[in-house]
């Protein structure tokens, strides 16, 4: 059952992949050489997972040709390339939740009937080769993330492997999971196995892989060999992949202020370990902004609810909320900006109790919020940029008078913020549907940022940003908290709080868990402490 | 800043050019459900000359013109009601009950109010009668859609049919005129209906229903609470993002939409039919539906294609018989123009997008004997 064929080559040759408006991928080679981490760099939108979507079956390339050992074949669906081997840990969990391990990796079996015991020997194979412990039996809900990741990867590898594709591994899980993922990902190489890693982080890639391939606007733009690799010390190694990954722009930088320098572009791609960025404060001079006393939050829904919150954000601060994606980040960022309503416990801003206050009444008062899901929470893609940006302000003057809308102050505040914020616009009346991701971050940001605004809870405000714009709202953040204004940062990524914050708590299950004050080395690592501990119960 | 800018702050870009879009999308499908229907009527042995001359005799000329725009006063005002709900992504499929409920209110009460204050007090009174059973008979799908979620297809449809039901029982029981043996009404005096417009024989429920679908364009896209509809029919997420009360919005909706479907059967009976048979239904919804669609659920875009379908209604019944069809023909051509509209959509989707207008999965099988074919050849 285990094929695992050795000194496989699969080579992709010029592979061309567009969709309506982009050019995903432009003319891509690459060569996947079993026993070899190959790590995939890129920043997000230059064409990783459209590649990986292709070798996956799940994309068909609109010209190129792809080989397995010299042979060209044609990977028309996920179950041709599962049958020539081909395993995908996707970013996102794709198991099934109320199911054991046992049957989420079965649901790939073609037989008429179960045979458990087959499998769970099969499980134990793999489970040995990955070196690690799992329990067949256990739902996949009651796992933590890592151990969701380490059944994924057994899943991919379910039907004997020939090469392991892994899409950002690392984007969930903490600095003790990550390093447990760098020793399976060691083992199942020394099988023979061919493994692709994808990441945006510079580090990682330099870690973990044996050779890199850097991805920029859909064309390969750099290939460092294993041997070439391996005789760079890691800073030459560094210096090479940035300037592949970010190509004119940093030749640029001192005419282009919009570019960044190759500091900032090191820091951007994660090359090195994170530091504070912003200034310190003195929390004793500074009033408390935002205070919450026991905040227990209730929806109905499915989500994890706030249990029990307690913290303060002072004037001028940035709280940083680290944690697993999805334990409470969004219940506690609504609870706040007052979209969800508290069962128990008190929101007290500027001294004041909100806690009964409608999101309007908040607004007003000046708590914004800058919500994770931009396109179909933060933004209607169908309506103008002009009316997204003051959307909040519903029926307000001088916006609207006597219920009817003023084009012409709706028109001039647009030009106002569109100007102030850059964003790339062809006109107000441009439906906010039609720009990038990262504009419509940034009409988000001026919208919440405007007009009064003392608190702002920002979710995951960087997720899914091409670095230019992770840049620039850093930036937008740092400088809001420096004029006096109070960040909430609610963030997965462990470095983006280590730059933004003065303190960072941890979130877990709903609750705060502990609490780091950000100043100096070893945060990270106490903030990870944090998280394993609460999450994989190994207090 | 250009001037064209400045104009243009609600997402009207190239105003002309969408006006252009939008017309060829929503009368292509109209035309080709008249030519296939012809060829239906071809094939089953039915001259479709013949029928779409009477339809244009017995719809158009003569006075047959105002029978049509009489026709148009309730089916305007359901056009109108149903774009209230479909705005707000809320699919208020009721719409046969409601029509009943509130035609009932007209033909039940009528007669006796009639009789007790001055028309145009009782006709007021039954008015508001009427708008407010069908905004409660909606209460039910929409409470359940705002706090469980329930589906109000179901919830709504399934309302309908409990409302007919009820509607007949009233006209059997305690709206029964004793004077006839068939189970009906009691007919309303002539003079106590509502007033022709001078010099037609048109009732004035039809300028009722044009302000109303003028007043709802102007409310629909000019208004913050027209704005906010579309916030909360674009994403129930970004309606509670921006402050918006949604459990308050559905039923505010629900009821709005509900009680002026009601509304067109009040109107329709004190303006057309002055009695209600038992089980009679005209279903103008179901042909109704259609054509808001073909609206871009635009009230005053609705008004071409519902008075469309009032000459096609009104000539229709008569042209049919003669041509030997029958009635039911009228909504084969609807559900014609529901087909086309669909396949016209998609294909203006694929264009805007710049793809192939075949369906990906079928262009791939059907290009696949060939591609193997040409593999094998060059081998």
């Amino acid at each position: 059952m285990t094929t695992t064929a050795t000194s496989d080559i699969i080579s992709l040759r010029d592979i061309t992949k567009a969709f309506p408006g982009v050019i995903a991928n432009d003319r891509v080679s690459l060569d996947i050489v079993s026993g070899q981490v190959h790590c995939l760099l890129g920043e997000n939108g230059a064409g990783k997972s459209t590649l990986i979507s292709i070798l996956a079956g799940m994309q068909q390339p609109d010209s190129g040709s792809i080989a397995i050992g010299g042979k060209t074949v044609d990977i028309s669906s996920p179950k041709v390339a599962v049958d020539y081997g081909i395993g995908v840990v996707h970013q996102h969990s794709t198991l099934v939740p109320a199911f054991t391990v046992l049957e989420n990796l079965m649901l790939g079996e073609t037989g008429v009937l179960q045979n458990k015991k087959r499998a769970a020997e099969h499980l134990e194979e793999l489970a040995e080769l990955l070196g690690v412990q799992i329990d067949p039996h256990a739902l996949t809900s009651d796992l933590g993330l890592g151990q969701q990741q380490q059944v994924e990867i057994a899943k991919a590898m379910w039907k004997g492997s020939r090469l392991l594709v892994l899409d950002e591994p690392t984007s969930m899980l903490t600095p003790q999971a990550i390093e447990h993922l760098g020793e399976s990902i060691a083992r199942v190489k020394d099988r023979g196995l061919a493994v692709v890693l994808i990441t945006h982080k510079l580090r990682e890639a330099y870690a973990m892989g044996d050779c890199v391939t850097i991805l920029r606007g859909g064309r390969n733009v750099g290939h460092i060999g294993i041997d070439e690799l391996s005789s760079y010390s890691e800073k030459q190694a560094q210096d090479a992949i940035l300037a592949a990954m970010f190509g004119d722009d940093l030749t640029a930088a001192s005419t282009d202020p919009a570019a960044v320098d190759l500091e900032e572009a090191a820091e951007l791609a994660g090359a090195n370990e994170a530091t504070r960025e912003t200034r310190s404060i003195d929390f004793a001079t500074r009033p408390v902004r935002l205070e919450l006393r026991g905040i227990t939050s209730r929806a109905g829904g499915r989500d994890i609810e706030a249990d029990n919150v307690t913290l303060t954000v002072h004037e001028g601060e940035i709280l940083g909320i680290a944690g697993i994606d999805g334990h409470g980040q969004a219940a506690l960022a609504e609870v706040v900006a007052g979209q969800r309503s508290a069962a128990s416990g008190t929101v007290l801003f500027d001294g004041v109790d909100i806690t009964r206050s409608g999101v309007r009444d908040r607004q007003q008062l000046g708590v914004r919020y800058v919500t994770d899901d931009r396109l179909h929470e933060g933004t209607i893609g169908s309506m103008s940029v002009a009316l997204n940006l003051v959307i909040k302000r519903i029926g307000q003057k001088p916006f609207w008078r006597a219920g009817r809308i003023q084009p012409k102050a709706v028109d001039a505040e647009a030009v106002r913020l569109i100007d102030e914020y850059g964003i790339r616009t062809p006109s107000p009346a441009t439906r906010a549907g039609t720009l990038s991701g990262g504009n419509i971050q940034k009409i988000l940001l001026a919208r919440e940022l405007t007009n009064g605004a003392r608190l702002v809870v920002v979710n995951k405000p960087t997720y899914g940003l091409d670095l230019k714009t992770v840049h620039l709202v850093r930036e937008i953040l740092i400088d809001f908290a420096a004029h006096g204004g109070s960040v909430l940062l609610l963030s997965t990524d462990l470095d983006e709080l280590i730059e933004l914050s003065h303190r960072i708590e941890v979130i877990s299950r709903g609750g705060l868990v502990g609490g780091v004050v950000n100043d100096g080395a070893g945060t990270a690592e106490k903030v990870g402490h944090y998280m394993t501990g609460a999450i994989e119960g190994t207090d | 800043m250009t001037a064209p800018d400045l104009q243009n702050v609600t997402g009207t870009n190239g105003a002309a050019q969408r006006f252009a879009q939008g017309f060829i999308r929503s009368v292509v499908p109209v035309l080709l459900a008249l030519v296939v229907s012809g060829l239906v009527m071809l094939a089953i042995g039915a001259s479709p000359l013949d029928f779409f001359a009477g339809v244009w005799k017995y719809g158009i000329t003569g006075s047959n013109w105002q029978r049509s725009l009489s026709l148009m006063a309730p089916l305007l005002i359901v056009a109108v009601g149903l774009i209230v709900a479909f705005r707000g992504q809320l699919w208020n499929l009721g719409y046969n009950g409601q029509y009943l409920l509130g035609a009932v209110v007209a033909s039940g009460l009528g007669p006796i109010l009639f009789q007790v204050m001055p028309a145009f007090l009782a006709t007021l009174v039954i008015f508001i009668v009427a708008v407010l059973a069908g905004a409660v008979w909606s209460l039910i799908p929409a409470i359940l859609k705002a706090r469980y979620g329930t589906n109000e297809i179901i919830t709504s449809l399934v309302m309908s049919f409990i409302a007919v039901g009820v509607v007949n029982l009233l006209i059997k029981g305690v709206f029964k005129d004793l004077g006839t043996s068939t189970p009906q009404t009691a007919v309303i005096p002539d003079n106590d209906l509502l007033p022709y417009i001078p010099g037609t024989e048109i009732h004035i429920g039809f300028v009722i229903a044009i302000v109303l679908a003028v007043v709802a364009q102007f409310v629909f896209s000019r208004t913050s609470f027209g704005l906010r509809i579309d916030i909360f029919g674009a994403s129930p997420k970004a309606a509670r993002h921006v402050g918006l009360n949604s459990t308050w919005m559905v039923i505010l909706l629900f009821a709005l939409s509900s009680g002026l479907i009601a509304f067109a059967g009040a109107i329709d009976i004190l303006g057309q039919f002055s009695y209600q048979r038992a089980d009679w239904d005209p279903r103008y919804g179901d042909a109704v539906m259609p054509l808001v669609f073909l609206a871009r659920f635009r009230p005053v875009a609705a008004i071409p294609f519902v008075a469309f379908y009032a000459v096609l209604a009104t000539g229709g019944t008569l042209a049919a018989q003669q041509a030997g069809l029958n009635v039911d023909f009228l909504l084969v051509i609807v559900g014609l123009i529901l087909l086309f509209m669909t396949i016209t959509e998609y294909i203006g989707d694929r264009r805007r997008l710049g793809q192939s207008y075949l369906p990906a999965g079928l262009k791939r099988t059907v290009l696949q004997p060939f591609r193997r074919a040409s593999e094998r050849n060059s081998a």
